[in-house]
C-alpha cells in the first residue's frame, strides 16, 4: 500500500466564506463535513489554532456510549451511536470503531438503584443496556475484581453492549479527508482572536491571520469557548478545567471492555495498539494550562489498582490534559446565540468525543438552516434562564 | 500539584484546600425583584478568563477559613492571596 501524500489540502486562508468553523477538533471537522453532505454547503473554513485535532481530540479516553438518563441525552447521543456503527464505510475509511460494550459499575445502594433506574430509562428509549450482577459482570470483564472483600465491592453494573471505543485520530482524519475533498478549507495555525461585527449581526471573524469574512460563523472551540464568546459580550455558563488521563505501556489483550465507575473514580479501556488507557474527573479549578494535578492521577490509579489489581503490574508511561468546557447540568450547550449568524457548540465538559458525529449532524443543521435540528433544541443556550435544564450528572459528571 | 498559601496558615499542599469559584458573587439583595434572566446569572453564569481570575478557597484540613485569591487561570500562578 502506498502512503498517500496528504489526506487534505493545507490551503491559505480566503478573504471570505459562506461558513466559518472555529476549531478543527472532531466536532469542527464533523460539522463541516455534513455541511457539505447533508446541506451542499462546500464554500466553507474550518480555523485551527494550532494543528489539526490536536486539542481535546488527541487527549481524550475514546468511550462512545449512549445510556444517559433523560430522554433528551437519549435521543442525541444514541443518534450519534448508530451514526458510529456506519461511519466507517460512509467516510470510507477506518476508524477502528470497536463495539466491545460498556460497563457501568455500581459500588453502593443508592449506585444500584440509580443503575437500574437509568437502564429501564435506557430501554424505553430504545438504547440497549442491561443490569448485571456481579457474577455476570465477572463473566464479561474476568479480570476485575468483585470480590465481596473489596473496599467497595462491585454490586453489579450497567451494561451497553453496543458501547465501545474508536481511534480518535483516525476519526478525525476521515473527517477531514472527506470536508477536504468537498473542497472545505482546513486551515491550521489560524487563530481567531475576535469576531467581525455589523450591530447585532456577526459577519466573520478576525485571525492571527488577517480577517475572514463569513456569512455564518460556528464556534466549536471547547475549553477556549467562553474566552471567544466574551470577545462579542456574550456569556456562557461554562466553566474550564483541566480533564487528565493517562495510558500505560503496550500491553498484550487483557481487557475485553471499557470498565466505568463514578464511585471509586476511574475508567479504563485497552486501546487496539495494547496500552491501558484511564481517565477520571476534572481537576477542581478552573484552569487553561493543560495540566493537572499529580493527586488527581494518584486517586485514579488507586481505583483502578482496586478494581483491576492485575495491574499492579503496569507501569504508567504518559500522562496529560486537556481544558473542559463544564456547564451546571452536564449536557451541552448546540444552538442559537443573541447575535445573528454566530452558532455555538460548547459545554461538552468530559464527554465530547462519543457525540462527534452526532453533533456534527446538528449542528451543521443548525448553522445550515439558522434553526435548531429537533434533536439539539433541547440543548439551547436558553435553558438556563427557562429553567429546562438536562441533568446528566448521573450518567455524565465523573464518567465519560 | 499546586502550592497554595492560605493567608493564615502559609503554603500548603492543594490536598488541604477546596476550591470555591469565582469570589464576590454576593446573594441577590432583593430576590423577589430578580427576572429570570438575573436568577439565571446568578445560578448559572461565571466569569470564566484566561488569565487573572479572582476565586475562593478553604483551607479544609487546615484553619477551615475561607479566603480569595487571584489566580492566573494560563498559568496557575497565585498573584495575590488575602483574608
Amino acid at each position: 500500500m502506498t502512503h498517500p501524500d496528504h489526506l487534505w489540502r493545507n490551503p491559505d486562508p480566503r478573504p471570505s466564506y459562506d461558513v466559518v468553523i472555529v476549531g478543527a477538533g472532531g466536532h469542527g471537522l464533523a460539522t463541516a463535513y455534513y455541511l457539505a453532505r447533508n446541506h451542499g454547503i462546500t464554500n466553507v473554513a474550518v480555523l485551527e489554532k494550532g494543528w489539526l485535532a490536536g486539542g481535546n481530540m488527541a487527549r481524550n479516553t475514546t468511550i462512545i456510549r449512549s445510556n444517559y438518563l433523560w430522554d433528551e441525552s437519549a435521543a442525541i447521543y444514541e443518534h450519534a451511536l448508530t451514526l458510529w456503527e456506519t461511519l466507517s464505510d460512509d467516510l470510507d475509511y477506518d476508524i477502528l470503531f470497536s463495539q466491545r460494550g460498556v460497563l457501568n459499575l455500581a459500588h453502593t445502594l443508592q449506585d444500584v438503584r440509580d443503575s437500574v433506574r437509568r437502564v429501564n430509562a435506557n430501554k424505553l428509549n430504545g438504547v440497549d443496556g442491561e443490569w448485571l450482577t456481579p457474577e455476570e459482570v465477572a463473566k464479561i470483564c474476568p479480570i476485575l475484581n468483585v470480590s465481596p472483600d473489596a473496599r467497595y465491592p462491585v454490586l453489579g453494573g450497567t451494561w451497553q453492549p453496543r458501547a465501545g471505543i474508536a481511534k480518535h485520530d483516525h476519526v478525525a482524519w476521515a473527517f477531514a479527508r472527506q470536508a477536504d475533498a468537498y473542497g472545505v478549507d482546513l486551515i491550521q495555525h489560524c487563530e481567531v482572536t475576535g469576531f467581525l461585527r455589523d450591530g447585532d449581526r456577526v459577519v466573520g471573524v478576525e485571525t492571527s491571520r488577517g480577517p475572514i469574512r463569513a456569512g455564518r460563523v460556528g464556534l466549536a472551540a471547547a475549553g477556549h469557548s467562553s474566552v471567544l464568546a466574551n470577545t462579542v459580550g456574550l456569556r456562557l455558563p461554562v466553566q474550564s478545567h483541566p480533564l487528565q488521563a493517562l495510558v500505560s505501556e503496550l500491553l498484550e489483550p487483557i481487557h475485553p471492555t471499557v470498565v466505568m465507575s463514578n464511585h471509586v473514580h476511574v475508567y479504563v479501556s485497552q486501546a487496539h495498539k495494547g496500552e491501558l488507557v484511564m481517565g477520571a474527573g476534572i481537576d477542581s479549578y478552573n484552569s487553561y494550562g493543560q495540566r493537572g494535578s499529580v493527586h488527581v492521577i494518584e486517586d485514579q490509579m488507586a481505583a483502578a489498582l482496586e478494581l483491576f489489581p492485575i495491574f499492579a503490574g503496569a507501569h504508567l508511561i504518559r500522562s496529560w490534559g486537556g481544558i473542559v468546557d463544564v456547564t451546571p447540568d452536564a449536557s451541552p450547550i448546540i444552538g442559537l446565540t443573541p447575535l445573528e449568524n454566530l452558532f455555538v457548540n460548547c459545554g461538552w465538559g468530559t464527554g465530547g468525543f462519543k457525540a462527534t458525529p452526532g453533533v456534527g449532524w446538528v449542528f451543521a443543521h443548525t448553522i445550515a438552516t439558522g434553526e435548531p435540528h429537533p434533536l439539539n433544541e433541547p440543548f439551547s443556550l436558553e435553558r438556563f434562564t427557562t429553567g429546562a435544564l438536562i441533568d446528566e450528572h448521573g450518567a455524565a459528571a465523573v464518567a465519560h | 500539584m499546586l502550592l497554595i498559601r492560605c493567608p493564615w496558615c502559609g503554603e500548603r499542599e492543594e490536598t488541604e484546600f477546596h476550591y470555591g469559584g469565582q469570589a464576590h458573587v454576593a446573594y441577590p439583595a432583593d430576590p423577589e425583584a430578580l427576572s429570570d434572566q438575573e436568577w439565571a446569572e446568578y445560578l448559572f453564569f461565571r466569569d470564566n478568563p484566561k488569565g487573572a481570575f479572582t476565586e475562593r478557597w478553604v483551607h479544609s484540613s487546615g484553619c477551615r477559613r475561607w479566603f480569595n485569591a487571584v489566580r492566573d487561570t494560563a498559568t496557575s500562578e497565585f498573584i495575590v492571596e488575602g483574608r
